[in-house]
């Protein structure tokens, strides 16, 4: 399957995006793809709150069954969640499950007015009632459950779609 | 032999002792540990990892701080905590430890968080549940007799890496009670094993251990020699409850030769920090100006125990 140009979707996905949001919207990326996703939309769509992150691991429901991540990098929440506008970023979006995790973990640090999830690629096998609001490629087909989707970024800053076969 | 506190994965089944910890897993604790520091600053201080597990503190010996500490750990990773008082329950009524166990296992506890008089008691509990095929239930080791205290020792090598942030060019001074002291020996543990290079125990004769020197340290018998440029300095807790017989003259004359002050402490770097596990016993064997001085990190150590803490039970609890 050829896969375009990661930049070209960025571009794409900041446009849909630029009609909803505010300057006071905060980002929150999840690691890692959606950090790296989130710093350019930042820069894209000039918002002015910090950046946060999120790292879903404490909120895994396969925890038990798959262990904690050996390292755990944390989250970051560098502004006020209660009332503010957010948008969860994050690279593909697939079972939904990260989503989940990430909703969960935000509202421990308040109540959001609004929350939306933008994503690059939305590749289908979707496993709970989760959609994004804003989606720069959908799949015209759900991949197969043994590829693994992903962005990556080289040692430039510069990012690729990447399709692993397991 | 395979490692008692490790799984046939390699992966930590209890935590009973850092003696023999790989220093890959000491590592690991730490990591982990370190993002669980902020959660005590969010709106909702719960993560769900324990959620549905019940962890019962099993103290056969007092303990306020070790027992709350780990009780809030325990609860910020949303698990449920029974606290029993064994020293005044059943035990008094004759029931033996391994009784109380199966009792509580009944029960379906998924963690045991023992501390007991007798060095080796919470080995007993750990070794009775293989031997009873119960391998989903953990145990930590909260303090044994004069043996072990690895959650202490623990938090205490965060609050080093903390401040020191590497361990491999640090000279380490740990101070007074060694003898009674499982603090001491899992400091001791610690240190070694993660490469620190020089780790001094300063103390009198009738306090430090016969064979501490097989320990892997240098010993001083003067604060004022052992003291000298070093980073860190590990104040221990003069064991009165512990002490029988004519170990110590008295506790003033204690202090004036082994008491950390300000005098003592200049001859150390102009950086090192101070550290005490608690509870103090100040004008005993460290001076209030001391205490409460720049130097001293030993309310931080409180706080850092619970993420370390969390970071132990959160590795147990995932498999």
């Amino acid at each position: 399957m050829q896969l375009p140009e990661a930049d070209q979707l960025i571009a794409t996905l900041a446009e849909s995006m630029r009609p909803h949001v505010s300057p006071d919207t905060c980002l929150v990326g999840i690691h890692t793809g959606g950090v790296w996703l989130a710093e350019r939309l930042h820069a894209l769509l000039g918002l002015s709150q910090p950046l946060g992150s999120i790292d879903v691991s404490f909120y895994r429901d396969d925890y038990s069954a798959k262990g904690l991540h050996p390292q755990p990098r944390g989250s970051r929440i560098p502004f006020d969640v209660e009332g503010s506008h957010i948008v969860i970023v994050d690279d593909v979006l697939y079972t939904g499950r990260t989503t989940r995790a990430a909703l969960n973990e935000l509202f421990d640090y308040g109540r959001p007015a609004q929350v939306d999830l933008a994503v690059l690629v939305d590749r289908g096998g979707r496993e709970l009632p989760i959609a994004a609001s804003f989606c720069a490629l959908t799949l015209p087909a759900p991949l197969p459950a043994g590829q693994n989707l992903q962005l990556e970024r080289d040692d430039s800053g510069a990012l690729t779609l990447r399709l692993i076969h397991a | 032999m395979r490692n008692p506190q490790l799984n046939k994965h390699g992966e930590l089944q209890h935590l009973l002792t850092l003696d023999g910890l790989p220093r890959a897993i000491i590592t690991q604790i730490l990591d982990t540990a370190a993002p669980f520091t902020e959660v005590a600053e969010r709106e909702v201080k719960k993560l769900p990892l324990l959620r549905g597990k019940s962890v019962f503190n099993l103290f056969f010996e007092n303990s306020t701080r070790t027992r709350t500490t780990f009780e809030i750990a325990a609860k910020r990773l949303s698990a449920d905590v029974i606290n029993l008082n064994v020293a005044t329950s059943s035990t008094k009524k004759g029931e033996t430890l391994l009784d109380t166990v199966d009792n509580l296992c009944a029960m379906h506890a998924d963690m045991f968080v023992v501390r007991h008089e007798s060095s080796g008691a919470p080995y007993l509990i750990a070794q009775h549940l293989e031997n009873t095929g119960r391998d989903h239930i953990h145990v930590v080791n909260a303090g044994d007799g004069r043996h072990a205290h690895p959650t202490q020792g623990l938090l205490d090598m965060y609050t080093i890496r903390h401040y020191k942030k590497e361990f491999h060019n640090l000279t380490v001074a740990i101070v007074g009670d060694v003898l009674h002291s499982r603090v001491a020996r899992s400091q001791i543990a610690a240190l070694t094993t993660l490469g620190v290079p020089e780790v001094r125990v300063i103390g009198p004769k009738t306090l430090l251990p016969t064979d501490v020197e097989k320990m892997g340290v240098r010993v001083f018998h003067s604060m004022e020699e052992g003291l000298k440029g070093v980073d860190v300095v590990m104040m221990l807790r003069l064991q009165n409850e512990r002490m029988n017989g004519a170990l110590l003259p008295s506790p003033q004359e204690f202090f004036k030769v082994w008491g950390l002050t300000a005098e003592k402490l200049a001859l150390a770097k102009p950086d090192a920090i101070v550290m005490h596990p608690g509870p103090m016993n100040r004008g005993v064997e460290i001076d209030s100006a001391v205490a409460d001085g720049g130097q001293a990190v030993i309310l931080p150590q409180v706080t850092f125990g619970i993420a370390v803490r969390m970071a132990v039970m959160s590795m147990l609890g995932s498999h």
